[in-house]
Protein backbone atom coordinates (compact mmCIF):
# COMPACT_ATOMS: atom_id res chain seq x y z
CA UNK A 1 0.00 0.00 0.00
CA UNK A 2 3.03 2.67 0.91
CA UNK A 3 4.86 1.59 -2.45
CA UNK A 4 1.14 1.83 -4.28
CA UNK A 5 0.86 5.49 -2.65
CA UNK A 6 4.42 6.17 -3.11
CA UNK A 7 4.35 5.45 -6.43
CA UNK A 8 1.40 7.31 -6.99
CA UNK A 9 2.31 10.39 -5.62
CA UNK A 10 5.85 10.58 -7.57
CA UNK A 11 3.47 10.35 -10.72
CA UNK A 12 1.41 13.32 -9.79
CA UNK A 13 4.76 15.42 -9.26
CA UNK A 14 5.94 14.52 -12.56
CA UNK A 15 2.40 15.44 -14.30
CA UNK A 16 2.29 18.31 -13.01
CA UNK A 17 6.11 19.19 -14.12
CA UNK A 18 4.61 18.04 -17.87
CA UNK A 19 1.35 20.07 -17.75
CA UNK A 20 2.84 23.22 -16.67
CA UNK A 21 5.66 22.90 -19.29
CA UNK A 22 2.89 22.77 -21.47
CA UNK A 23 1.46 26.10 -20.70
CA UNK A 24 4.70 26.90 -22.76
CA UNK A 25 3.06 26.64 -25.82
CA UNK A 26 -0.28 29.00 -24.91
CA UNK A 27 -0.66 32.08 -25.69
CA UNK A 28 -0.79 34.33 -22.40
CA UNK A 29 -3.88 35.21 -20.63
CA UNK A 30 -2.34 38.80 -19.96
CA UNK A 31 -4.19 41.81 -20.92
CA UNK A 32 -1.82 44.42 -21.62
CA UNK A 33 -3.84 46.88 -20.33
CA UNK A 34 -2.85 50.65 -22.00
CA UNK A 35 -1.83 49.43 -25.04
CA UNK A 36 -5.13 47.07 -25.28
CA UNK A 37 -8.21 48.96 -24.76
CA UNK A 38 -10.23 48.08 -21.52
CA UNK A 39 -13.80 46.41 -22.10
CA UNK A 40 -15.53 46.12 -18.96
CA UNK A 41 -18.95 44.96 -18.76
CA UNK A 42 -21.56 47.67 -18.36
CA UNK A 43 -21.96 46.46 -14.76
CA UNK A 44 -18.76 47.32 -13.75
CA UNK A 45 -18.69 49.69 -10.92
CA UNK A 46 -16.32 52.90 -12.02
CA UNK A 47 -17.01 56.54 -11.81
CA UNK A 48 -20.32 57.39 -10.40
CA UNK A 49 -22.46 59.76 -12.12
CA UNK A 50 -25.53 61.55 -11.49
CA UNK A 51 -28.54 61.29 -14.18
CA UNK A 52 -31.66 63.03 -15.56
CA UNK A 53 -35.08 62.09 -16.27
CA UNK A 54 -36.46 61.67 -19.58
CA UNK A 55 -36.93 65.05 -19.87
CA UNK A 56 -34.25 66.59 -18.83
CA UNK A 57 -35.01 66.93 -15.18
CA UNK A 58 -32.28 66.40 -12.55
CA UNK A 59 -33.51 62.09 -10.77
CA UNK A 60 -31.74 63.27 -7.41
CA UNK A 61 -34.43 64.14 -4.55
CA UNK A 62 -31.30 64.63 -2.20
CA UNK A 63 -33.28 62.35 0.27
CA UNK A 64 -29.88 61.79 1.38
CA UNK A 65 -30.29 57.63 1.33
CA UNK A 66 -27.22 57.32 -0.64
CA UNK A 67 -24.60 59.47 1.56
CA UNK A 68 -26.36 57.22 5.14
CA UNK A 69 -25.22 53.80 3.11
CA UNK A 70 -22.23 54.81 2.06
CA UNK A 71 -19.99 52.67 4.47
CA UNK A 72 -16.80 55.34 4.06
CA UNK A 73 -18.87 58.66 3.92
CA UNK A 74 -17.57 59.80 1.18
CA UNK A 75 -20.84 61.55 0.01
CA UNK A 76 -22.43 64.74 0.88
CA UNK A 77 -24.76 66.90 -0.01
CA UNK A 78 -27.10 69.27 1.32
CA UNK A 79 -30.83 69.45 0.41
CA UNK A 80 -32.89 72.44 -0.92
CA UNK A 81 -36.07 72.90 -2.28
CA UNK A 82 -38.32 74.06 -5.21
CA UNK A 83 -41.54 76.81 -4.80
CA UNK A 84 -43.24 73.88 -5.91
CA UNK A 85 -42.13 71.94 -3.28
CA UNK A 86 -39.82 69.22 -4.92
CA UNK A 87 -36.47 68.54 -2.72
CA UNK A 88 -33.19 69.02 -4.85
CA UNK A 89 -29.70 68.93 -3.77
CA UNK A 90 -28.22 72.51 -3.29
CA UNK A 91 -24.67 71.05 -3.30
CA UNK A 92 -23.49 67.51 -4.12
CA UNK A 93 -19.95 66.09 -3.50
CA UNK A 94 -17.91 63.04 -3.83
CA UNK A 95 -14.74 62.05 -2.59
CA UNK A 96 -13.25 59.53 -5.19
CA UNK A 97 -10.65 59.51 -3.18
CA UNK A 98 -12.33 57.74 -0.41
CA UNK A 99 -15.01 55.84 -2.54
CA UNK A 100 -14.79 52.55 -2.45
CA UNK A 101 -16.87 51.80 -5.39
CA UNK A 102 -18.74 48.98 -3.45
CA UNK A 103 -21.79 50.41 -5.35
CA UNK A 104 -24.01 50.95 -2.30
CA UNK A 105 -25.25 54.00 -2.95
CA UNK A 106 -26.42 53.09 -6.31
CA UNK A 107 -28.66 49.94 -4.66
CA UNK A 108 -29.65 52.40 -1.70
CA UNK A 109 -31.21 55.26 -4.48
CA UNK A 110 -34.82 55.45 -5.01
CA UNK A 111 -34.72 57.41 -7.78
CA UNK A 112 -32.01 55.71 -9.62
CA UNK A 113 -30.21 59.08 -10.04
CA UNK A 114 -26.73 57.78 -8.39
CA UNK A 115 -25.09 55.53 -10.66
CA UNK A 116 -21.45 53.44 -11.26
CA UNK A 117 -20.62 53.66 -14.68
CA UNK A 118 -17.76 51.31 -16.33
CA UNK A 119 -15.10 53.89 -16.06
CA UNK A 120 -12.24 53.26 -13.90
CA UNK A 121 -9.72 55.75 -15.67
CA UNK A 122 -9.61 58.15 -12.56
CA UNK A 123 -5.69 58.12 -11.67
CA UNK A 124 -5.01 62.02 -10.51
CA UNK A 125 -1.87 63.89 -9.06
CA UNK A 126 -3.83 65.70 -6.51
CA UNK A 127 -6.31 64.38 -4.16
CA UNK A 128 -8.02 67.89 -4.63
CA UNK A 129 -8.84 66.70 -7.85
CA UNK A 130 -10.48 63.53 -7.15
CA UNK A 131 -13.36 65.55 -4.91
CA UNK A 132 -16.13 65.60 -7.98
CA UNK A 133 -18.96 68.61 -7.37
CA UNK A 134 -22.16 68.32 -8.70
CA UNK A 135 -21.22 69.63 -11.81
CA UNK A 136 -18.90 67.37 -12.50
CA UNK A 137 -21.30 64.43 -11.57
CA UNK A 138 -24.26 65.78 -13.21
CA UNK A 139 -24.76 64.04 -16.90
CA UNK A 140 -27.47 64.88 -19.62
CA UNK A 141 -28.67 61.48 -20.61
CA UNK A 142 -30.47 58.70 -18.28
CA UNK A 143 -27.80 56.71 -17.54
CA UNK A 144 -28.29 53.05 -17.49
CA UNK A 145 -31.63 53.11 -17.00
CA UNK A 146 -33.83 54.81 -19.84
CA UNK A 147 -37.29 55.02 -18.92
CA UNK A 148 -37.33 55.14 -15.14
CA UNK A 149 -38.77 58.39 -13.52
CA UNK A 150 -39.83 58.49 -10.07
CA UNK A 151 -42.11 61.91 -10.07
CA UNK A 152 -44.14 60.18 -12.57
CA UNK A 153 -45.92 58.05 -9.58
CA UNK A 154 -44.65 59.91 -6.63
CA UNK A 155 -43.89 63.00 -5.22
CA UNK A 156 -45.63 66.37 -4.02
CA UNK A 157 -46.53 67.72 -7.24
CA UNK A 158 -48.36 64.59 -8.70
CA UNK A 159 -52.42 64.09 -8.26
CA UNK A 160 -53.50 60.89 -7.14
CA UNK A 161 -55.32 59.65 -10.59
CA UNK A 162 -52.29 59.31 -12.30
CA UNK A 163 -50.49 56.92 -9.80
CA UNK A 164 -53.21 54.93 -9.90
CA UNK A 165 -52.94 54.35 -13.41
CA UNK A 166 -49.51 54.27 -13.26
CA UNK A 167 -49.53 51.26 -10.94
CA UNK A 168 -52.51 49.56 -12.89
CA UNK A 169 -50.29 49.66 -16.09
CA UNK A 170 -46.72 47.98 -14.24
CA UNK A 171 -48.58 45.66 -11.42
CA UNK A 172 -46.15 43.09 -11.39
CA UNK A 173 -43.17 45.35 -10.51
CA UNK A 174 -41.29 43.55 -7.31
CA UNK A 175 -41.01 46.88 -5.04
CA UNK A 176 -38.56 45.17 -2.46
CA UNK A 177 -36.10 44.52 -4.80
CA UNK A 178 -33.26 47.14 -4.63
CA UNK A 179 -31.73 45.41 -7.71
CA UNK A 180 -32.66 47.12 -11.04
CA UNK B 1 63.49 39.04 -16.08
CA UNK B 2 62.26 35.58 -14.78
CA UNK B 3 60.54 38.25 -12.31
CA UNK B 4 59.12 40.02 -15.27
CA UNK B 5 57.89 36.87 -16.44
CA UNK B 6 56.10 35.61 -13.78
CA UNK B 7 54.53 39.50 -13.27
CA UNK B 8 53.04 39.51 -16.92
CA UNK B 9 51.73 35.54 -16.16
CA UNK B 10 50.09 37.10 -13.15
CA UNK B 11 48.92 40.21 -14.73
CA UNK B 12 47.21 37.78 -17.33
CA UNK B 13 45.86 35.20 -14.96
CA UNK B 14 44.15 38.49 -13.01
CA UNK B 15 42.46 39.34 -15.76
CA UNK B 16 41.18 35.78 -17.28
CA UNK B 17 39.59 35.69 -13.29
CA UNK B 18 38.74 39.37 -13.80
CA UNK B 19 36.60 38.31 -17.00
CA UNK B 20 35.24 35.33 -15.82
CA UNK B 21 33.95 36.77 -12.45
CA UNK B 22 32.53 39.52 -14.79
CA UNK B 23 30.72 37.06 -16.93
CA UNK B 24 29.52 35.34 -14.31
CA UNK B 25 28.14 37.60 -12.00
CA UNK B 26 26.16 39.12 -15.10
CA UNK B 27 24.87 35.73 -16.11
CA UNK B 28 23.58 35.14 -12.43
CA UNK B 29 22.32 38.47 -12.49
CA UNK B 30 20.30 37.96 -16.11
CA UNK B 31 19.40 34.73 -14.77
CA UNK B 32 16.76 36.56 -12.22
CA UNK B 33 15.02 38.23 -15.62
CA UNK B 34 15.49 35.09 -17.43
CA UNK B 35 13.41 32.91 -14.45
CA UNK B 36 10.83 35.44 -14.16
CA UNK B 37 10.30 35.17 -17.88
CA UNK B 38 10.54 31.76 -17.97
CA UNK B 39 7.82 31.31 -14.85
CA UNK B 40 5.55 33.94 -16.37
CA UNK B 41 5.73 31.64 -19.58
CA UNK B 42 4.84 28.37 -17.65
CA UNK B 43 1.79 30.20 -15.98
CA UNK B 44 0.23 31.84 -18.98
CA UNK B 45 1.60 35.63 -18.01
CA UNK B 46 3.83 38.13 -19.64
CA UNK B 47 6.54 38.86 -17.39
CA UNK B 48 8.68 41.83 -17.02
CA UNK B 49 8.30 43.57 -20.67
CA UNK B 50 8.05 47.47 -19.79
CA UNK B 51 11.97 48.04 -19.53
CA UNK B 52 13.95 47.55 -23.03
CA UNK B 53 12.89 45.20 -25.93
CA UNK B 54 10.62 43.00 -24.14
CA UNK B 55 12.01 43.73 -21.43
CA UNK B 56 15.23 42.13 -21.10
CA UNK B 57 16.92 45.56 -19.76
CA UNK B 58 14.88 44.70 -16.69
CA UNK B 59 18.44 44.17 -15.02
CA UNK B 60 19.66 47.07 -15.43
CA UNK B 61 16.44 48.71 -13.89
CA UNK B 62 16.98 46.72 -10.79
CA UNK B 63 20.35 47.23 -10.21
CA UNK B 64 20.08 50.74 -10.35
CA UNK B 65 17.20 49.97 -7.20
CA UNK B 66 19.23 47.63 -5.60
CA UNK B 67 22.22 49.77 -5.68
CA UNK B 68 20.88 53.23 -4.55
CA UNK B 69 18.36 52.18 -1.90
CA UNK B 70 19.09 52.32 1.47
CA UNK B 71 21.92 49.74 3.03
CA UNK B 72 20.04 49.60 6.43
CA UNK B 73 21.65 47.55 9.12
CA UNK B 74 19.00 46.85 12.36
CA UNK B 75 20.88 48.95 14.93
CA UNK B 76 19.36 45.40 17.36
CA UNK B 77 21.26 42.96 15.05
CA UNK B 78 24.85 41.68 15.84
CA UNK B 79 26.25 44.09 12.98
CA UNK B 80 29.40 42.16 12.19
CA UNK B 81 27.60 38.85 11.84
CA UNK B 82 25.11 40.26 9.95
CA UNK B 83 27.59 42.54 7.19
CA UNK B 84 29.37 38.79 7.06
CA UNK B 85 26.63 36.83 6.31
CA UNK B 86 25.61 37.90 2.98
CA UNK B 87 29.04 37.72 1.43
CA UNK B 88 29.43 33.89 2.80
CA UNK B 89 26.54 33.05 0.87
CA UNK B 90 27.82 34.96 -2.26
CA UNK B 91 31.25 34.23 -2.04
CA UNK B 92 31.23 30.19 -1.06
CA UNK B 93 29.69 28.49 -4.47
CA UNK B 94 31.06 31.37 -6.64
CA UNK B 95 34.60 29.75 -5.43
CA UNK B 96 33.36 25.96 -7.17
CA UNK B 97 32.83 28.33 -10.24
CA UNK B 98 36.02 28.49 -10.51
CA UNK B 99 36.94 24.84 -10.17
CA UNK B 100 34.38 24.47 -13.00
CA UNK B 101 36.35 23.20 -16.68
CA UNK B 102 33.96 24.70 -19.62
CA UNK B 103 36.02 23.20 -21.57
CA UNK B 104 38.85 20.70 -21.12
CA UNK B 105 41.72 23.38 -20.88
CA UNK B 106 39.72 26.35 -19.95
CA UNK B 107 39.44 26.62 -16.16
CA UNK B 108 40.85 28.73 -13.35
CA UNK B 109 42.23 26.17 -11.19
CA UNK B 110 42.56 22.40 -12.14
CA UNK B 111 41.89 21.00 -8.24
CA UNK B 112 42.35 16.73 -8.06
CA UNK B 113 39.40 17.09 -5.06
CA UNK B 114 36.98 18.62 -7.50
CA UNK B 115 34.16 17.42 -5.82
CA UNK B 116 35.40 17.34 -2.27
CA UNK B 117 35.83 20.95 -2.76
CA UNK B 118 32.09 21.29 -3.92
CA UNK B 119 31.01 19.57 -0.85
CA UNK B 120 32.87 21.79 0.87
CA UNK B 121 31.53 25.11 0.02
CA UNK B 122 28.18 23.79 0.03
CA UNK B 123 28.41 23.05 3.74
CA UNK B 124 30.12 26.16 4.50
CA UNK B 125 27.49 28.24 2.27
CA UNK B 126 24.19 27.18 4.68
CA UNK B 127 26.50 29.34 7.48
CA UNK B 128 25.65 32.45 5.42
CA UNK B 129 22.05 31.45 5.73
CA UNK B 130 22.67 30.20 8.99
CA UNK B 131 24.10 33.40 10.42
CA UNK B 132 22.07 35.59 8.65
CA UNK B 133 18.79 34.57 10.61
CA UNK B 134 20.28 34.45 13.66
CA UNK B 135 22.15 38.00 13.76
CA UNK B 136 19.29 39.49 12.49
CA UNK B 137 17.37 39.04 16.00
CA UNK B 138 14.21 38.53 14.05
CA UNK B 139 11.72 35.75 14.35
CA UNK B 140 10.95 35.02 11.16
CA UNK B 141 14.52 35.27 10.24
CA UNK B 142 15.61 33.00 13.22
CA UNK B 143 12.94 30.63 11.75
CA UNK B 144 14.12 30.41 8.60
CA UNK B 145 17.89 29.65 9.37
CA UNK B 146 16.58 26.70 11.48
CA UNK B 147 14.98 25.51 8.24
CA UNK B 148 17.81 25.91 6.56
CA UNK B 149 20.24 24.12 9.11
CA UNK B 150 17.00 21.08 8.88
CA UNK B 151 17.12 21.09 5.26
CA UNK B 152 20.93 20.63 5.38
CA UNK B 153 20.66 17.39 7.79
CA UNK B 154 18.25 16.51 5.41
CA UNK B 155 20.39 16.68 2.19
CA UNK B 156 23.85 16.71 2.97
CA UNK B 157 24.03 12.94 3.80
CA UNK B 158 23.04 11.51 0.79
CA UNK B 159 24.60 14.34 -1.57
CA UNK B 160 28.05 12.79 -0.71
CA UNK B 161 26.38 8.91 -1.48
CA UNK B 162 25.01 9.91 -4.39
CA UNK B 163 27.86 11.31 -6.47
CA UNK B 164 30.14 8.22 -5.37
CA UNK B 165 28.90 6.29 -7.90
CA UNK B 166 30.43 8.42 -10.64
CA UNK B 167 33.18 8.61 -8.36
CA UNK B 168 33.56 5.34 -8.55
CA UNK B 169 33.28 4.83 -12.38
CA UNK B 170 35.59 7.28 -13.08
CA UNK B 171 37.88 6.22 -10.76
CA UNK B 172 38.78 9.90 -9.94
CA UNK B 173 37.63 13.13 -7.71
CA UNK B 174 39.23 15.46 -10.43
CA UNK B 175 35.97 17.21 -12.86
CA UNK B 176 38.06 16.76 -16.03
CA UNK B 177 38.70 13.21 -15.35
CA UNK B 178 35.10 12.38 -14.56
CA UNK B 179 34.11 14.09 -18.21
CA UNK B 180 36.59 11.85 -19.65
CA UNK B 181 35.24 8.96 -18.36
CA UNK B 182 32.11 9.73 -19.71
CA UNK B 183 32.75 9.55 -23.85
CA UNK B 184 30.87 6.43 -24.60
CA UNK B 185 28.00 6.74 -22.41
CA UNK B 186 26.76 9.30 -19.93
CA UNK B 187 26.63 8.85 -16.38
CA UNK B 188 22.36 9.65 -16.33
CA UNK B 189 21.81 6.27 -17.83
CA UNK B 190 23.93 3.89 -15.54
CA UNK B 191 24.18 6.27 -12.46
CA UNK B 192 20.27 6.76 -12.87
CA UNK B 193 18.75 6.99 -9.25
CA UNK B 194 22.37 8.77 -8.64
CA UNK B 195 21.49 11.48 -11.19
CA UNK B 196 17.61 11.87 -9.45
CA UNK B 197 19.35 12.09 -5.99
CA UNK B 198 21.83 14.71 -6.98
CA UNK B 199 19.63 16.89 -8.09
CA UNK B 200 17.06 16.84 -5.58
CA UNK B 201 20.05 17.67 -3.61
CA UNK B 202 21.34 20.42 -6.09
CA UNK B 203 17.65 22.04 -5.42
CA UNK B 204 17.94 21.86 -1.94
CA UNK B 205 20.86 23.61 -2.04
CA UNK B 206 19.90 26.32 -3.95
CA UNK B 207 16.80 26.91 -1.39
CA UNK B 208 15.34 26.91 -5.14
CA UNK B 209 11.24 25.62 -4.69
CA UNK B 210 10.23 23.20 -3.87
CA UNK B 211 12.83 23.29 -1.20
CA UNK B 212 13.13 26.83 -0.09
CA UNK B 213 11.55 26.16 3.45
CA UNK B 214 14.01 28.94 4.79
CA UNK B 215 12.78 31.52 2.67
CA UNK B 216 9.26 30.60 2.21
CA UNK B 217 7.65 33.89 1.36
CA UNK B 218 4.36 32.77 2.34
CA UNK B 219 4.89 31.97 6.12
CA UNK B 220 8.06 34.11 7.21
CA UNK B 221 7.92 36.51 4.44
CA UNK B 222 11.20 36.06 3.42
CA UNK B 223 12.97 33.94 6.26
CA UNK B 224 16.61 34.78 6.88
CA UNK B 225 16.86 37.77 4.68
CA UNK B 226 14.15 39.91 6.07
CA UNK B 227 16.16 42.13 7.49
CA UNK B 228 18.78 42.72 4.70
CA UNK B 229 18.24 46.28 1.93
CA UNK B 230 19.71 47.28 -0.70
CA UNK B 231 22.99 45.68 -1.92
CA UNK B 232 23.16 43.21 1.07
CA UNK B 233 19.97 41.65 0.00
CA UNK B 234 21.32 41.85 -3.88
CA UNK B 235 24.07 39.86 -2.51
CA UNK B 236 22.04 36.88 -1.22
CA UNK B 237 19.56 37.17 -4.37
CA UNK B 238 22.58 37.05 -6.90
CA UNK B 239 24.15 34.39 -4.78
CA UNK B 240 21.23 32.42 -5.23
CA UNK B 241 21.15 32.17 -8.60
CA UNK B 242 25.07 31.85 -8.79
CA UNK B 243 24.39 28.79 -6.49
CA UNK B 244 21.97 27.33 -9.15
CA UNK B 245 24.79 28.19 -11.86
CA UNK B 246 26.96 26.22 -9.68
CA UNK B 247 25.04 23.21 -9.29
CA UNK B 248 23.53 23.57 -13.06
CA UNK B 249 27.13 23.13 -14.51
CA UNK B 250 27.72 20.53 -11.86
CA UNK B 251 24.88 18.50 -12.91
CA UNK B 252 26.12 18.46 -16.06
CA UNK B 253 29.41 17.50 -15.52
CA UNK B 254 28.69 14.76 -13.14
CA UNK B 255 26.16 13.33 -15.54
CA UNK B 256 25.36 14.57 -18.82
CA UNK B 257 29.68 14.24 -19.88
CA UNK B 258 30.28 18.36 -19.66
CA UNK B 259 31.18 19.82 -22.98
CA UNK B 260 30.91 16.38 -24.58
CA UNK B 261 28.69 16.58 -28.16
CA UNK B 262 28.87 16.38 -31.32
CA UNK B 263 29.56 18.91 -33.98
CA UNK B 264 29.39 22.00 -31.99
CA UNK B 265 32.70 23.33 -29.87
CA UNK B 266 32.96 22.04 -26.27
CA UNK B 267 31.64 25.26 -24.36
CA UNK B 268 28.27 25.32 -26.62
CA UNK B 269 27.48 22.15 -25.65
CA UNK B 270 28.27 22.64 -22.02
CA UNK B 271 26.54 25.96 -21.71
CA UNK B 272 23.62 24.67 -23.62
CA UNK B 273 23.32 21.50 -21.10
CA UNK B 274 24.06 24.21 -18.08
CA UNK B 275 20.96 26.13 -19.06
CA UNK B 276 18.59 23.30 -19.68
CA UNK B 277 18.88 22.48 -16.42
CA UNK B 278 18.51 25.57 -15.30
CA UNK B 279 15.67 25.59 -17.11
CA UNK B 280 14.35 22.60 -15.05
CA UNK B 281 14.47 24.12 -12.12
CA UNK B 282 12.46 27.23 -12.82
CA UNK B 283 10.00 24.44 -14.06
CA UNK B 284 10.11 22.67 -11.02
CA UNK B 285 9.89 26.26 -9.21
CA UNK B 286 6.80 26.89 -11.46
CA UNK B 287 4.56 23.47 -10.31
CA UNK B 288 6.04 21.80 -7.42
CA UNK B 289 4.45 22.85 -4.31
CA UNK B 290 6.45 23.13 -1.15
CA UNK B 291 6.22 20.69 1.53
CA UNK B 292 7.13 21.15 5.39
CA UNK B 293 10.79 20.44 6.33
CA UNK B 294 9.49 17.25 8.30
CA UNK B 295 8.20 16.20 5.01
CA UNK B 296 11.54 16.84 3.37
CA UNK B 297 13.68 15.05 6.18
CA UNK B 298 11.30 12.22 5.93
CA UNK B 299 11.71 12.39 2.14
CA UNK B 300 15.69 12.14 2.13
CA UNK B 301 16.03 10.31 5.42
CA UNK B 302 13.66 7.02 4.07
CA UNK B 303 13.87 6.90 0.66
CA UNK B 304 16.89 9.03 -0.94
CA UNK B 305 19.51 7.97 1.28
CA UNK B 306 18.18 3.82 0.87
CA UNK B 307 17.74 4.76 -2.94
CA UNK B 308 21.28 5.74 -2.85
CA UNK B 309 23.17 3.44 -1.08
CA UNK B 310 21.45 0.61 -3.39
CA UNK B 311 22.89 2.75 -6.52
CA UNK B 312 26.49 2.32 -4.68
CA UNK B 313 26.00 -1.29 -3.60
CA UNK B 314 25.35 -1.81 -7.70
CA UNK B 315 27.71 0.56 -9.08
CA UNK B 316 30.29 -1.37 -7.01
CA UNK B 317 29.23 -5.15 -7.81
CA UNK B 318 29.50 -3.68 -11.09
CA UNK B 319 32.65 -2.50 -11.12
CA UNK B 320 33.91 -5.39 -9.69
CA UNK B 321 32.56 -8.09 -11.43
CA UNK B 322 33.67 -6.62 -14.66
CA UNK B 323 37.03 -4.94 -13.80
CA UNK B 324 37.79 -7.96 -11.74
S1 LIG C 1 -28.65 60.34 -5.25
FE1 LIG C 1 -30.43 59.10 -4.76
S2 LIG C 1 -30.11 58.43 -2.65
FE2 LIG C 1 -28.66 60.10 -3.03
S3 LIG C 1 -29.72 61.92 -2.31
FE3 LIG C 1 -30.17 61.78 -4.49
S4 LIG C 1 -32.07 60.63 -4.58
FE4 LIG C 1 -31.28 60.32 -2.52
S1 LIG D 1 -19.76 53.40 -4.28
FE1 LIG D 1 -19.76 52.90 -2.09
S2 LIG D 1 -18.07 54.10 -1.28
FE2 LIG D 1 -18.49 54.97 -3.29
S3 LIG D 1 -19.91 56.63 -2.86
FE3 LIG D 1 -21.17 54.84 -3.29
S4 LIG D 1 -21.57 53.94 -1.27
FE4 LIG D 1 -19.87 55.38 -1.02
Amino acid sequence: MFIKIFFLQIYSQIRSLYLIFCNIFQASETRLYPEESLKLSSRYRGRIVLTRTKTGEERCVACGLCAAVCPVSCISLQKTEDKTGRWRSEFFRINFSRCIFCGLCEEACPTLAIQLIPDVELGDYEYKNLIYEKKDLLISGTGKYDDYDYYSFSGVTLKKTKIKKFFHKKKNVDIKSLLP
Amino acid sequence: MIFFSILTNFLYKFFIIFIVLICIIFCASMLSIVERKFLAYFQNRIGPNRVGWNGWLQLLADGIKILFKEDWIPPFSDQYIFCIAPLISFLTLLFVLFTIPIKKNFFIVDLNIGILFFFMMTSISVYGILLAGWSSQNKYSLLGAIRASAQMLSYEIFLGLSTMGVIAQSGSFNLIKIINSQKIIWNVIPQFFGFITFFIAILAICHRHPFDQPESEQELSDGYHIEYSGMKFGMFFIGEYISMITGASMITILFFGGGNGPIFPEYVWFILKTFFCILFFILCRASLPRPKYIHVMKFSWRICLPLTLLNLFFTAFFILYFKK
